[in-house]
């Protein structure tokens, strides 16, 4: 009876599960039950069937909002790999200063995304921003639009989000590559592998778990950002660069618009679940499954 | 620890006020009142200060819980009457905002003191009676006017380009091009949606007129939409947007009113309130900057704000809430309040003579019953002119949007039935 195994720390996590089942599944019920009516301004038994789902697959705003989430969860994630990797990577060889460097790549990090979007927002104004400082030096044929075209604006936003998450990838995998035993480079050196190659073809798969661990983290920022967008561009320009969550925060509070809030919500999570379900299953089960063979 | 405080004041309070005040007896005691609202900017702050002086003159505590941004303040009113704690008082604006709250019996009836004081005999314009009347009692109380017709133009650019200051948007049109050679924005427009569907309205209602704006935003008529006259203001709204600057989007309303004031954008689009930002400047209306109503027919819009009143499970709290529902009609205070929030006044016998050029055109204005226009919100849900302001939005936004397009989705907003 595995179930009753540890029922001490069986008992200790009762109410974290408790806590867990009520706020969590609860809400998700209430939403999934809500999501069927026609609830306004507050919430109302006026039950409509899946008209709010079927409003919700005609709006082009969603379309964007969904498309946008995948632009940004795809360059947000590798970019905070790739340059967070290269910065833990630069940092490990042993330079001088090191501490210092660290500190300034994490500090962003410590920052709330509403100050990243801030300042994102004004380094990219084209009328008072970088582009008007390099044209004021003399630069004119400089041109950073990003911010205001609205092709480019969600990338614009990806620059800011990376800028902010790259610093913590790089302490996570500098903490990775400070526990490789100094008896794989000496017998790598020995083998007379190139730098770069240890680094990519024998270190980096060795550093799994913290790159798992760094994907998941990211993963889950990327859901639910919010805030960096609505301090970056509100969405704009015109909804260009709005996402899935803006969209429900939107309808929540300002629109009035209760059930195709909650629609979309359910949506949202439903989409993250057909994503992590079969890598949470593989990550979680199989792996210990053959493990434990 | 927050409650102890708050009972500790509130003793102290009760203990000392009696002191000060005669009248207590008669006003039925000391009452408490807490306020939800938005008004958080120098001049508002200025403005909500009346009512809680005139609110604390009569002996009362007045607890401001300002809010930044009318969302926000909006989305606490509804979680607090839900939550089972509402505020005495919130705002809310001149619109359909609040008729759920109405339907669900959750907001306090203002029929007794309301019929007792002849409000319907003093609120003017009686499209005001209207949005806050269901079922022929008052649900809210309207404070003041504001109206989005406004053109605010910089006298010097015109000067500086020798042309005359632009009445129409057609006027505006044709000297565009020689203001954007003197290496002036024509037109300056933050790209934020409210602001961008403000400015669509305003080009909307000055040219085809209020008649036509009433058939389609209130009565959904199709085929009113589709004479060729909406198509027109969709084509005039995208000229106009074509003498903007690159660094619009986003751009916040007073900043935008700043380059204005500046000299750097010869007109702005935009809603009385920014007004106060010119006298903060220290320009005169007429002189250095022009007020104008675009159009050959001249509307003011009823735009504004209420103040509803949530019921509560104590029985003393509707006492309080009909005694601040009265005093903020009192004429003595609204002078007060509207001259400090620069709105005009929801009664004709107020005192504005502290009114400026541009205000007095409004007050003119507003005394011509077939001037007063309404907006598509005093018909509409949130959710129905959210869903037409996107479509607004996106067609500035973006040049490959046709208007064929934009027609379509219009249409399928129109009878969504939303």
């Amino acid at each position: 009876m595995p179930l009753f195994r540890n029922i001490a720390s069986m008992i200790a996590l009762l109410p974290m599960i408790i806590i867990s089942l009520t706020v969590f599944v609860g809400c998700i019920i209430y939403s999934f039950i809500y999501s069927l009516t026609n609830s306004k301004l507050i919430p109302v038994t006026n039950f409509v069937g899946f008209d709010q789902y079927e409003r919700l697959f005609k709006q082009r705003k969603w379309d964007v909002a969904v498309e946008n989430i995948f632009i940004y969860g795809f360059v947000f994630t590798i970019g905070c790999l790739i340059i967070g990797f290269l910065l833990a990577v630069l940092i490990d060889q042993k330079i001088r200063g090191e501490s210092l460097f660290r500190t300034i790549f994490l500090y962003p990090y410590a920052m709330s995304f509403v100050v990243t979007g801030l300042v994102w927002k004004w380094v990219l104004n084209p009328t008072f921003g970088l582009e008007n400082s390099m044209h004021m030096w003399g630069f004119s044929w400089f041109e950073l639009d990003w911010l205001v075209n609205r092709d480019l604006a969600i990338y614009a936003v990806c620059i800011a989000a990376v800028w902010q998450g790259a610093g913590f990838v790089m302490v996570l995998m500098l903490a990775g590559l400070r526990g490789i035993d100094e008896d794989i480079w000496k017998s790598l050196s020995i083998e007379g592998v190139a730098k770069w190659k240890s680094y990519l073809f024998v270190i980096l798969p060795m550093l799994r778990p913290m790159v798992v661990t760094a994907i998941v983290l990211i993963a889950a920022g990327v859901v639910k950002v919010y805030d960096l967008i609505l301090a970056l561009t509100s969405g704009g320009p015109g909804y260009a660069t709005t996402t899935p969550a803006m969209y429900v925060m939107e309808n929540f509070f300002s629109r009035a618009n209760l059930g195709q809030a909650f629609a979309a919500s359910i949506i949202m999570f439903i989409s993250v679940v057909c994503i992590l379900a079969p890598w949470a299953f593989y990550e979680f089960y199989l792996r210990n499954k053959y493990a434990a063979n | 620890m927050g409650g102890k405080m708050k009972k500790f004041f509130s003793i102290l309070l009760t203990l000392f006020l009696p002191l000060s005040f005669t009248n207590v007896s008669k006003a039925g005691g000391h009452m408490e009142a807490e306020v939800i609202h938005w008004w958080t900017s120098g001049g508002e702050q200025a403005a909500i200060s009346q009512f809680a002086e005139a609110w604390q003159e009569m002996g009362n505590t007045w607890i401001d819980t300002a809010i930044t941004g009318g969302d926000n303040a909006r989305g606490t009113t509804v979680n607090r009457i839900i939550g089972g704690n509402p505020p005495t008082a919130a705002q809310f604006n001149i619109s359909k905002q609040f008729v759920d709250l109405v339907e669900q019996g959750l907001l306090q009836s203002l029929e007794e003191v309301a019929s007792a004081e002849g409000w319907r005999d003093f609120i003017y314009p009686p499209e005001l009676i209207e949005t806050c009347e269901f079922e022929g009692e008052f649900y809210c109380v309207p404070v003041n006017i504001h109206s989005w017709q406004w053109m605010w133009i910089n006298n010097d650019v015109y000067k500086q380009v020798g042309l005359p200051v632009p009445q129409t948007f057609e006027e505006f049109l044709a000297g565009a091009p020689t203001i954007q050679d003197a290496g002036i924005i024509p037109l300056a427009l933050g790209g934020q949606g409210w602001q961008e569907s403000g400015m669509f309205d305003v080009v909307a209602s000055s040219i085809m007129g209020f008649p036509l704006m009433q058939s389609i935003y209130r009565d959904k008529d199709v085929d009113a939409f589709r004479d060729g006259r909406f198509e027109s203001v969709l084509n005039t709204f995208r000229e106009l947007n074509t003498f903007t600057d690159e660094g619009s989007p986003g751009r916040l309303w007073n900043d935008t009113t700043a380059m204005v004031i500046e000299g750097k954008a010869a007109m702005q689009v935009m809603g009385d309130w920014a007004r106060g930002e010119f006298a903060v400047a220290g320009k005169e209306a007429m002189v250095d900057y022009s007020c104008v109503i675009p159009g050959k027919e001249k509307y003011v819009a009823l735009g504004g704000d209420v103040f509803v009143f949530p019921k509560n499970d104590d029985p003393k709290v509707k006492e309080v809430q009909l005694a601040m529902a009265s005093m903020m009609v009192d004429p003595t205070v609204q002078a007060k309040f509207n001259n400090a929030k620069g709105s005009l006044p929801m009664r004709l016998d107020v005192d504005t003579s502290a009114a400026d050029a541009c205000m007095q055109m409004g007050l003119d204005l507003i005394q011509n019953p077939d001037a007063i226009m309404r907006e598509s919100d005093d018909w509409n849900t949130p959710a129905f002119t959210s869903a037409w302001d996107d479509i607004i939005s996106e067609f500035r936004n973006d040049p490959n949007y046709t208007v064929a397009q934009v027609m379509d989705d219009l249409e399928g907003v129109l009878t969504s039935g939303l």
